[in-house]
């Protein structure tokens, strides 16, 4: 049992680092939701029911936009499309546990939790209590996101109307693909769905959002394939 | 569809995600192709969502001098490349929007 412990808070020590960083996150994410036009309950239902931030500040844009819900839910899938890839990636460490346990972990897996997660499993392999270091992460970014989306709610309501908060989301996404433009494929993908973006805007229910990832996801992959 | 719908929806995709593979087990493996796509899908959904967002202007393409959020946007572009920190790149944004309709 005590190993169990053990493992819980070292979870929830590696997370805290990146704590720091998601709080404001979800404190934006809060306010923009509110200026978005979602209800208060909605906003913080959403960091509970959806919990994956990229995805959850875009659904708040279509919202606001009026686009159909299918469409948003077609855009969420395509950007959380990467949970997959963190999925099989710690699979194998999660092989002993059980069903309940695999589907605690699964709703908890983020980002933030993989990164740390994998971290500790490649450097000092599965033991029999290494799923609730994984708990513990997650629980810590989990509870660290909904109190942060609380504060942001709180605040978006005090803030004035006429103030330009809407202009956070293309800066929040800059500060967020920035880092992630590392070599030329990246570039490539980044710079063709900009630009087909602009150039499919008239399309009907923002489609030209999906066409234009579609495109720079495909020359990126295309790309990297050459070299 | 309702606000409500589309978050259940969403929800229930990305959980469907986050389980698939740690229930699939062994079964399956993640084809190359698609592992290696993965790695640009927040540059492009990303990008796809903040060109418009800074260069187009009541529905028209405006990649001029007098657009103010370019303008902003392209400090926020600079502040993100060398400081590498959200809060940072966020503030320097906002600030360089709110200073330009302030002088505009």
């Amino acid at each position: 049992m005590s190993q169990n412990r053990v493992s819980f808070w070292a979870g929830v020590r590696a997370e805290f680092p990146l704590l720091i960083a998601v709080f404001p996150f979800g404190m934006i994410y809060g306010v923009l939701a509110l200026n978005a036009g979602l209800s208060p309950l909605a906003a913080q239902a959403m960091s509970a029911i959806v919990f994956a931030g990229s995805s959850q500040f875009i659904t708040a844009k279509l919202v606001h936009d009026q686009v159909p819900g299918l469409v948003i839910a077609l855009t969420i899938a395509v950007v959380n499309l990467r949970h997959m890839l963190y999925s099989a990636s710690l699979a194998p460490h999660l092989g002993s546990v059980s069903m309940r346990w695999k589907a605690l972990l699964a709703y908890l897996l983020t980002d933030e939790a993989y990164a740390v997660a994998i971290n500790e499993y490649d450097r000092n392999g599965v033991t029999p209590s290494s799923h609730w270091y994984l708990f513990g992460a997650g629980l810590a970014l989990w509870s660290t996101w909904q109190v942060s989306t609380l504060i942001g709610i709180l605040l978006g309501a005090t803030l004035p109307s006429n103030w330009p908060l809407d202009f956070a989301l293309p800066l929040t996404f800059i500060a967020l693909v920035i880092p992630a433009l590392k070599d030329r494929p990246a570039v490539a993908a980044a710079l063709s769905a900009g630009i087909i973006a602009l150039a499919a805007y008239g399309l009907p229910y923002k489609l030209g959002l999906i066409l234009a990832a579609m495109v720079g996801i495909a020359l990126g992959t295309f790309l990297e394939g050459r070299k | 569809m309702n606000i409500w719908a589309v978050m259940l929806i969403g929800g229930l995709v990305t959980y469907a995600m986050r389980l698939s593979f740690i229930y699939l087990l062994g079964r399956f493996d993640i084809p190359l192709t698609f592992r290696r796509a993965l790695r640009f899908v927040p540059p492009a959904v990303l990008t796809a969502i903040v060109f418009p967002e800074l260069m187009m202007h009541g529905g028209e393409l405006d990649i001029s001098l007098g657009n103010a959020r370019l303008l902003a946007g392209a400090i926020a572009v600079l502040t993100a490349w060398f400081t590498r920190n959200i809060l940072l790149t966020i503030l320097a944004g906002m600030a360089a929007l709110l200073l330009l309709q302030l002088l505009g």
